[in-house]
């Protein structure tokens, strides 16, 4: 099944310039409705008021981070089933296997490239 | 604190109130006083073995005082309240520049693609894969950034530990002080390392309405 290109997708980064930059790389992927959070707390209001599809989160954020926001995510009945995808330049083994415990569905270390990105979330929602 | 056997009994006793004071643990700032305090109750007839253990109070004594004279005269003081938020000032400082930078990198980038809207083919294709390289490299903002993050917390765990440093020397530090006073500022001329300070923070920096007006003073 295709992908919708109007899906809404939330990114979430504390560095405004990331979220910049992932707000143009993803329009360039031709995805429009982007909203934006600076942290998991921020985050997780945006995603309870409904209509996010799709997160695209950072790990280290202040005061609610990544991991906390997923495992926030992955305990509401109804955000449980959201793709979650975290882009972090925490690349310890450890941290990938604590976010894959916490039901991460895919993981994207900093730096990254468009190709990356792309590659990734076809695996999670599909090709597009 | 382990007592040999054949050490006099008015030390032992001595020793035992020392320890009921100050536990096993002596904060280095109380080991003078500690080694006065036994060294002062070493009286009457002392025995060989007292006076070893008198020789080598003795040097452990100076020993201690000469370390704090030491540490006293680099000075943490200045570390604390110069060094320090200097360093932390200057990496503040490359973070707001990056951001800037980047910022300008991109409103560039974004008005590129604007004007790509109106291309096709080949050529837009170029212009699309430029700019997205352009948006991947932007990323290097963030991670200096987080990179420089770092260094300025583990610059805040050294203050502390020099803060520390600071409080247990602090009389010998205004002894120190006391026997080098501060810099007067001097008539010497500049040398030209006084002349290599590397980019000012902003609002120390000059502007170049106030060189300009410094060189047409020249005229």
């Amino acid at each position: 099944m295709a992908v919708d290109k109007n899906m809404n997708i939330l990114i979430v980064d504390d560095y405004k310039t990331m979220l910049r930059i992932l707000r143009n790389l993803l329009r360039q992927l031709n995805f429009v409705n982007i909203e934006e959070a600076t942290d998991g707390s921020m985050a997780l209001q945006k995603l309870r008021q409904g209509n996010i599809d799709f997160v695209i989160s950072d790990w280290n954020m202040e005061p609610m981070t990544g991991i906390q926001l997923l495992r926030e995510v992955r305990a509401d009945d109804k955000l449980k089933h959201l793709p979650f995808i975290m882009i972090t330049a925490e690349s310890k083994s450890e941290n990938v296997i604590a976010a894959k415990q916490a039901g991460v569905s895919n993981y994207i270390v900093k730096p990254f490239n468009a190709e990356t990105l792309k590659t990734k979330m076809v695996s999670v929602l599909g090709d597009f | 604190m382990q007592t040999n056997n054949n050490v006099d009994p008015g030390i032992k006793h001595e020793l035992a109130n020392l320890r009921e004071q100050h536990g096993d643990t002596v904060k280095v700032s109380e080991i003078s006083q500690v080694v006065e305090s036994i060294m002062s109750s070493m009286k009457g007839d002392l025995t060989a073995n007292d006076l070893e253990l008198y020789h080598e109070l003795e040097a452990l004594a100076a020993y201690i005082h000469e370390a704090k004279s030491d540490i006293a005269a680099l000075r943490p003081d200045e570390v604390r309240d110069e060094y320090i938020p200097t360093a932390s000032d200057e990496l503040d400082a490359i973070v707001q520049a990056t951001e800037i930078a980047t910022n300008t990198i991109m409103d560039s980038t974004e008005e590129i693609e604007s004007v790509m809207a109106s291309l096709e083919g080949e050529q837009a294709e170029k212009l699309m894969n430029a700019t997205t390289n352009i948006y991947e490299a932007c990323g290097f903002q963030d991670i200096t950034g987080q990179r420089i993050t770092k260094v300025v917390k583990a610059l805040k765990d050294i203050e502390d530990k020099i803060e520390a440093l600071v409080t247990a020397f602090g009389s010998e530090i205004e002894k120190v002080k006391a026997d080098q006073p501060e810099n007067e500022p001097s008539n010497a001329e500049l040398t030209d390392e006084d002349l290599l300070e590397g980019p000012q923070q902003e609002g120390e920096a000059s502007t170049q309405a106030e060189i300009d007006a410094l060189l047409a003073s020249f005229d």
